[in-house]
């Protein structure tokens, strides 16, 4: 059993309240033929739940694990790549 | 990486600049589309983690997540509502009586625990000089405790306990802040994020005590789809209702879009923002003209500002 | 006023005469010296009658660069004490000092301090609340506090004053406590009437006391190791955090007395016990006081015993942690014990007196509540004389309990 700290201090864990994917109703699918990887999703998402990935760390992909589906990177994106879709 | 001197236009930065590093940890207690947890995260990029949060009560509160998990990758000092400034103030100085000088201390405070309660330790600090950034993330109501009137809240808005609109005007924390004449003032807002950690990081090399007010729209409270929070903040900009400036040792100065938007004609008409929100839906064309005339009002102070500014660069 | 005796360990008479300094000073002035030679490092305070003095000198002595520490001259006791937490948060030793309002004022945060184990060192002159407006001594500032996880201790004088201060650094930031500490001297009485103090060289209190700052607490706020305080805390989590606070307090019981015995062993002078218990062993009545005004009724007991009378005195030092264990002890022979409260609890009675009675309520003795000098008034040593004559005269016609007696109340004048 963990022991609690002699007082109340807390750890950085990613998921502090779970896998908040969990939350979201729609969910932002990326067409990557259309991305011209100006990062602009990656900047405005509010959990950092996209993710730079890639040789350059151009690409960026969704952490569905985490993302609670506001909708503000298909909002933001400026070549309409990414669509906000129902999810099953 | 993006330093800035003093004096620097703040919108050099660009998102390369930016490190890839997340210092807010993904799986926060924050509403979909929540500004605070944006702005808790471009912090994080803007000081790499090198400093110690002061939290009062507030949504942010929240969003770090239940002990005894955080989502924070950086120290916070959770404190109670009225003593954010003091707690830092304290932190400041107990960073510096043991020789520890390379830690930032920076306060992250909503609207409440600035313009109302924490007003008065603000304004101590300020009046000391205390070695902190003060940054106030504004969404203009008491959001943690479900969307009750600030001293922030604009004409007009509908809030908990002002169900026909609020009757008075936003209080003007900023210049009340420039009043204490500290070395740095800026309002900022998190759709324009680059602007916003530029003068966090202008904000870090500096001594005394820094402020920093940042508009923060929020999807429940302004009563807006969640995924509209980038676009609300900037029509905040585009239309003048929000004024992008900094006030660096006492010279005012608008920044980014702001600057164009001297020329009335530039400015969109309020309505354009006041309509995408659900809490200004019953204000009457009447009171949609008085606010309008306000913001046009205090864009002339700003003019005044800068043509003041301006005087003082050339002495 | 009753002199301390010098330990008979130490050969040399009171701290050894080489190194022994002594001052003239007034209570405030005696925290202020010991505040000093305790190298705080974050001072925040605000000024409130009668604790000014406490923070003017520190304020010379930081100017004077006497004493290397943070002065943040705060706009309000609310802010000094969060300043201070601020300051224990990131390792540093921090002080602060109030009174009455002031302390009231400050609540929330001498809360926030309690809970959130922070081990801050605030001395606290005892002064009336009002409405109206007294600027004289009573307990209940203090004692409105004594539920928030702080150490409390009553000062008779004004020697005990600067030694307590320098104790409670020790005490608050042993591994076993990690809970701030309150030195509480009566105002006026302590706070502005000078006396001898006896100070131990500097030396002798950098060993007595850790190294400031920079502490190992697992718990400093410090980039290299994020942690997050206080946040958010479900039912299934609070009720395991209270408890260790629970039992810090109980731990500060030996912490207390360990502190003490090694003060003595340092200066002669040994606080290595949570009460004195002064002629009790023989006692029939007991009275009971708290403060400057156990000096007084010391006094009252050695006149009784002259006329045979076998009253004994039991000065409580700790209101928190409560002394139950040295106070059953010491009331063991007593037919009846005298509590005499320099405070009120409006509803209840006197507040010590609740708290003695409780602790006693299994031996069935009479505990008498006696409320007095509150506002300030003057209780003095015949004061102490007649509650111990009444006393006396109670358990040998055995009479129980009454209720609580006024003392020197002006019956006269109230309609």
């Amino acid at each position: 059993m963990n022991k609690i700290p002699l007082t109340s201090i807390s750890k950085p864990t990613r998921g502090a309240v779970g896998k908040t994917g969990f939350w979201r109703s729609f969910k932002p699918v990326i067409d990557q033929s259309k991305c011209v990887h100006c990062l602009q999703c990656w900047l405005y998402c509010p959990e950092g739940a996209i993710k730079r990935t890639g040789s350059n760390l151009m690409t960026v992909e969704v952490d569905y694990e985490y993302c609670k589906g506001c909708g503000i990177c298909a909002n933001e994106c400026p070549v309409k790549a990414i669509k906000m879709v129902l999810e099953e | 990486m993006g330093k800035l001197e003093a004096g620097g236009d703040t919108m050099k930065i660009t998102i390369k600049d930016l490190p890839i590093k997340e210092y807010m940890l993904p799986g926060n207690a924050s509403c979909p589309g929540c500004p605070a947890s944006l702005g808790l995260r471009m912090l994080g990029k803007a000081l790499e983690g090198k400093f110690i949060l002061v939290v009062p009560a507030c949504c942010s509160t929240i969003i770090q997540g239940p002990f005894p998990k955080t989502s924070a990758n950086f120290p916070i000092l959770n404190i109670a509502f009225a003593a954010s400034a003091s707690a830092a103030s304290g932190v400041a100085a107990g960073l510096e009586a043991q020789g520890k000088r390379d830690v930032q201390v920076v306060v992250w405070a909503g609207d409440g625990g600035t313009a109302d309660i924490g007003l008065q330790a603000l304004s101590g600090a300020a009046e000391r000089g205390d070695n902190i950034i003060y940054i106030c993330y504004d969404n203009e109501a008491y959001m943690n405790t479900g969307i009750q009137r600030s001293g922030a809240t604009p004409y007009g808005a509908w809030t908990t306990t002002t169900w026909t609109g609020k009757k008075e005007f936003k209080k003007d924390v900023p210049l009340i802040m420039a009043a204490h004449k500290i070395p740095y003032v800026a309002t900022a807002c998190i759709s324009y994020p680059l602007d916003f950690i530029a003068k966090v990081r202008k904000a870090a090399e500096m001594r005394g005590t820094k402020y920093i007010h940042l508009l923060a729209p929020c999807p429940p409270g302004w009563r807006f789809p969640s995924d509209k929070t980038i676009e609300v903040g900037r029509l905040a900009v585009l239309t003048g209702m929000w004024a992008l400036y900094e006030i660096e040792n006492g010279i005012f100065k608008l920044t980014g879009p702001s600057i164009a938007l001297l020329d009335k004609s530039k400015r969109k008409p309020i309505k354009e923002y006041i309509k995408l929100q659900g809490r200004f839906a019953r204000m009457t064309d009447e009171e949609i003209e008085k606010l309008q005339k306000y913001v046009d009002e205090q864009w002339e102070y700003y003019r005044a500002l800068v043509e003041m500014g301006k005087a003082k660069t050339q002495e | 006023m009753r002199k301390r005796m010098p330990s008979q360990s130490n050969k040399n008479g009171i701290g050894g005469v080489n190194m022994v300094q002594s001052e003239v000073l007034t209570g405030n002035y005696a925290v202020a010296y010991a505040v000093k030679m305790s190298r705080v490092q974050v001072v925040a305070a605000y000024p409130i009658t009668p604790q000014t003095t406490i923070v003017e000198k520190i304020a010379q002595f930081v100017e004077a660069g006497e004493l290397n520490a943070k002065y943040i001259r705060v706009e309000s006791e609310h802010s000094a004490m969060a300043a201070c937490i601020g300051a224990a948060a990131t390792g540093a030793r921090a002080f602060t000092a109030t009174a009455s309002h002031g302390l009231l004022y400050m609540s929330e945060m001498v809360w926030w301090a309690g809970m959130g184990r922070y081990p801050i060192v605030m001395a606290v002159v005892t002064r009336a609340i009002g409405p109206p407006w007294s600027i004289w001594t009573e307990h209940n500032d203090v004692l409105a506090h004594r539920d928030s996880g702080w150490i409390i201790f009553f000062a008779e004088d004004n020697q005990e004053v600067f030694d307590l201060t320098i104790q409670a650094f020790r005490i608050a930031e042993d591994e076993k406590v990690l809970q701030p500490v309150m030195v509480t001297l009566d105002a006026f009485i302590l706070s502005h009437t000078a006396s001898p103090v006896y100070m131990p060289d500097q030396r002798e209190v950098d060993e007595y006391l850790p190294p400031p700052g920079g502490r190992k607490l697992p718990y400093i706020l410090d980039p290299l190791n994020p942690l997050t305080h206080g946040n958010l805390t479900y039912p299934d989590h609070f009720m395991e955090l209270r408890y260790q606070i629970a039992r810090a307090m109980e731990n500060a019981k030996q912490v207390i007395v360990e502190a003490g015995r090694k003060y003595g062993e340092m200066t002669g002078r040994y606080y290595d016990h949570l009460i004195e218990a002064y002629k009790c062993n023989d006692a029939k009545a007991v009275i009971i006081a708290v403060g400057s005004s156990a000096g007084d009724a010391k006094d009252a007991a050695d006149y009784l015993r002259n006329q045979g009378l076998e009253v004994g005195v039991i000065k409580l030092r700790t209101i928190r942690p409560f002394p139950v264990e040295e106070l059953r002890e010491a009331c063991k022979s007593a037919k009846i014990i005298g509590v005499v409260d320099r405070d009120y609890s409006y509803g209840y009675g006197g507040i010590v007196h609740g708290e003695v009675k409780s602790t006693l309520a299994d031996t069935k003795k009479p505990v008498q509540s006696f409320i007095a000098g509150l506002g300030g008034r003057d209780i003095t040593v015949k004061d102490f004389i007649n509650i111990g004559r009444r006393l006396i005269e109670m358990a040998d016609k055995g009479v129980g309990e009454q209720p609580p007696i006024w003392v020197n109340l002006k019956q006269e004048v109230i309609p």
